[in-house]
């Protein structure tokens, strides 16, 4: 089953058992969110506004609730087109997130897109913690072409950001990606050290723009939410990348996500090869899910 | 810490039914009704969180709740029984064959969950219990996934087996075996990489690995933060490749975790281990019962206990018990159990295991007021620090000049230290209600290791 099939058929079936819409059907339109992690608080505030909005305007078919459903979940998730502003600038981007997100893969794709558009990318292996984080991303840098920033394992993750940033000066790139290595958000001192590494980033490249985004895991639940409160906090999260959206997950948390620390999801992984990457577009993300 | 979502959530909602003296029918629909909002934030899959509230909510409207005099209580037991319940009654271990025949464990899971960092640390676990390991590196996809192993094996003085990624996973574990079988490791541990289980041509991989391997155990790694999907993902697994039991991971984050629950229940299959840490130590046992009491707010105080028997100077533990148990806690053992935290991996990771701690910030206690607790201890004579009564006056001025400190500082520590001794003793008897978060707030208040 394809991309949000199966939430599809389940969606289908209520919508097409229910000719009447009653107390049953928002029941059960509500464990449906729920089943695409939406989470259950939200899930039951969406129904709830749904329901208002359907007394409303006197509406007795599934369909058109479908539509006010829709509108309800993707009036959160949209994007502002200035947030793709810094595929044109110099920029800094700093990728983040817990352990086995997908970071590293991200930023192989992430390159790769950036290359295509005639920019020049250095790619900055801050990621010093986990064996062999390193010569990941050097497959990623020569499957791309990318120039790459390292030291040691066990480095200052933080003094190879600081290289990286001596090597865009030096080199005159376009744009700097930082791998840092996975981490939980309830561990402070690994939060502190991303923080520096945003600091020091501030302090050597002011004025440049820097994106620092979040790479959120489709199959988590409502983790995710803490993970983007924490991640924020630490440093200031500007997009969110969704990652193994070709999985039977839905990636609903980020509806909640979104939501809650106002970023926008900006791409979506699909898979493991270079070119299984695309910019997420809310309205056809919650349209797949719904109709 | 695990689950503290859900155990702050169940508190409160039995905070509140704990000042009446009996329930009504409403008490326990609009209780269950928090249970399940708060099962389903912690990631529990909805279909099972609807069988559990109607299984306990029929139990909690039985005569036994309705009339007794302690019905939060009753109820607590209640719902504790089905999570353990859920969860499987006892923990499991992987057994081994008889020495001269090879096990073969293969991880399996979707990508990220921590398969390769897992097999490290269980070859470890069968290492230090004097078992020979060889890993394989079955890996071919992901970029530096055999290079991962490499280094972790390395670190860990475990052998790892690896070809070249062009001959396929499934020759890669075969030769991996004859290996193994011609140089008599005892346990074969397959890395495998991460697939998506609607994938099925990497889902068939998996199974021609089985029927060439005579696998013993496929150990299915599941990420402790995974949302309502991780059911299907255990369910195909099984169903395609066959699971003999899981792993999870990644449980020292904040997640709720009620994953484990889910995957536990419907796979039916054991959890053998939770990961706890990246570090390639932090690995334990999952004990069901101890899960939930940590859902329910009750500490893990079992797996503490367990760490520090694992990491402490056994002679000296067994002195501080034995004073422990006559509530005879005295400086000796202040300073020992201190000397204990540090290699138990600090403060952090054992107040996440006491119940009642959840709001302590490890962070806020500096290490340099450690030190000088310390130095105010080792200024006493061994007189005084073996009979905390001798103090007076005149040896606590003594003291001050003698570790550099302020007669006030060591006027606070005496006072904490009999506050201390007071609470140890009611530890002992464990747990009277209030008793841990009491002594939590107190040493939050004291600025104290402990």
């Amino acid at each position: 089953m394809g991309l949000f099939d199966k939430i599809k058929n389940a969606l289908d079936t209520v919508f097409g058992d229910y000719s009447q819409v009653d107390d049953d059907f928002y029941e059960e339109l509500e464990d449906i969110l729920v089943m695409a992690d939406m989470g259950a608080d939200l899930s039951s505030e969406i129904v709830s506004a749904v329901r208002e909005e359907a007394v409303k305007q006197h509406l007795k078919d599934p369909e058109e609730v479908r539509k006010i459903l829709i509108e309800k979940v993707s009036a959160g998730m949209m994007t502002d087109p200035c947030a793709y502003d810094f595929l044109k600038e110099k920029c800094v981007i700093l990728v983040t997130g817990v352990n086995g997100v997908g970071k590293t893969t991200t930023i192989g794709k992430l390159a790769l897109l950036l290359k295509n558009q005639g920019r020049k990318v250095i790619l900055c292996a801050a990621d010093t913690f986990r064996a062999a984080a390193i010569e990941q991303l050097e497959v990623w840098s020569e499957r791309t072409g990318c120039e790459l920033v390292k030291q040691e394992e066990g480095a200052d993750p933080a003094s190879v950001v600081y290289d990286g940033i001596g090597a865009m000066k030096s080199r005159n790139a376009d744009v700097l990606i930082c791998d840092t290595a996975g981490r939980l958000h309830n561990k402070k001192n690994l939060m502190d050290e991303l923080s520096k590494i945003n600091r020091i980033i501030d302090r050597e490249l002011p004025g440049v723009r820097k994106e620092v985004f979040l790479v959120l895991d489709a199959t988590t639940g409502q983790n995710a939410l803490n993970q983007a409160e924490e991640f924020s906090k630490a440093c200031g999260i500007t997009g969110i990348i969704l990652t193994k959206m070709d999985s039977s997950s839905k990636g609903g948390v980020a509806v909640s996500v979104c939501k809650k620390i106002n970023v926008p999801v900006l791409y979506m992984g699909t898979g493991e090869k270079a070119e299984d990457f695309r910019e997420f577009d809310p309205q056809s993300y919650v349209k797949d899910m719904f109709q | 810490m695990a689950f503290e979502g859900l155990t702050e959530k169940l508190q409160n909602i039995f905070g509140g039914l704990r000042g009446k003296g009996r329930l009504s029918e409403e008490d326990i629909k609009s209780s269950m009704k928090e249970i399940k909002m708060a099962l389903l934030e912690a990631d529990v899959n909805f279909k099972l969180v609807r069988q559990f509230i109607r299984d306990t909510e029929a139990k909690c409207m039985g005569q036994e709740v309705m009339q007794s005099l302690t019905p939060a209580q009753t109820i607590i037991k209640i719902v504790n029984d089905e999570l353990v319940r859920m969860m499987g009654s006892e923990s499991e271990e992987l057994v081994l064959k008889a020495p001269g025949t090879v096990t073969v464990i293969m991880m399996v899971g979707l990508q990220g969950a921590g398969k390769t960092t897992t097999a490290a640390k269980i070859g470890a676990k069968f290492k230090s219990k004097g078992r020979r390991v060889l890993l394989a590196a079955c890996d071919t996809y992901r970029p530096a996934a055999i290079k991962q192993l490499q280094v972790n094996g390395e670190k860990l003085g475990l052998d790892v087996f690896t070809e070249d990624p062009a001959k396929g996973a499934v020759a890669i574990a075969k030769d991996a075996y004859q290996e193994a079988v011609r140089k008599s490791y005892s346990v074969l541990i397959v890395d495998t990489a991460g697939r998506l289980q609607i994938d099925e041509t990497m889902m068939q991989e998996l199974s021609e690995i089985k029927e060439n391997v005579p696998v013993d155990y496929t150990l299915l790694t599941t990420d402790a933060m995974t949302g309502q999907e991780a059911v299907n993902v255990a369910l195909e697994f099984s169903e395609k490749v066959g699971i003999d039991g899981l792993i999870i991971t990644k449980l020292d984050g904040d997640t709720r975790g009620g994953a484990a629950l889910s995957i536990r229940s419907v796979t039916g299959k054991p959890i053998y281990f939770v990961g706890m840490g990246e570090k390639l130590d932090q690995l334990e046992e999952f004990h069901p019962d101890r899960m939930a009491s940590r859902i329910l707010g009750m500490g893990d105080v079992l797996t503490l206990i367990e760490k520090a028997q694992s990491t402490a100077d056994q002679e000296k533990a067994k002195e501080t018990a034995r004073h422990l148990k006559k509530g005879e806690f005295n400086y000796n053992d202040f300073l020992s159990s201190m000397e204990q935290m540090r290699k138990m991996g600090g403060l952090s990771a054992v107040m996440g295991m006491l119940p009642g701690m959840k709001g302590f910030n490890a962070d806020a206690v500096d290490e340099s007021g450690i030190r000088r607790i310390e130095s105010i201890i080792m200024s006493m004579t061994p007189a005084e620090r073996e009979n905390p009564k001798l103090m007076n006056p005149s040896r606590k001025q003594r003291i001050a000049k003698g570790s550099g400190s302020d007669i006030a500082e060591v006027n606070r520590l005496v006072k904490q230290f009999s506050e201390m001794q007071k609470m140890m003793k009611q530890f002992t008897g464990m747990s009277k209600h209030g008793g841990m978060s009491r002594l939590g707030r107190m040493f939050k208040g004291m600025g104290m290791p402990f």
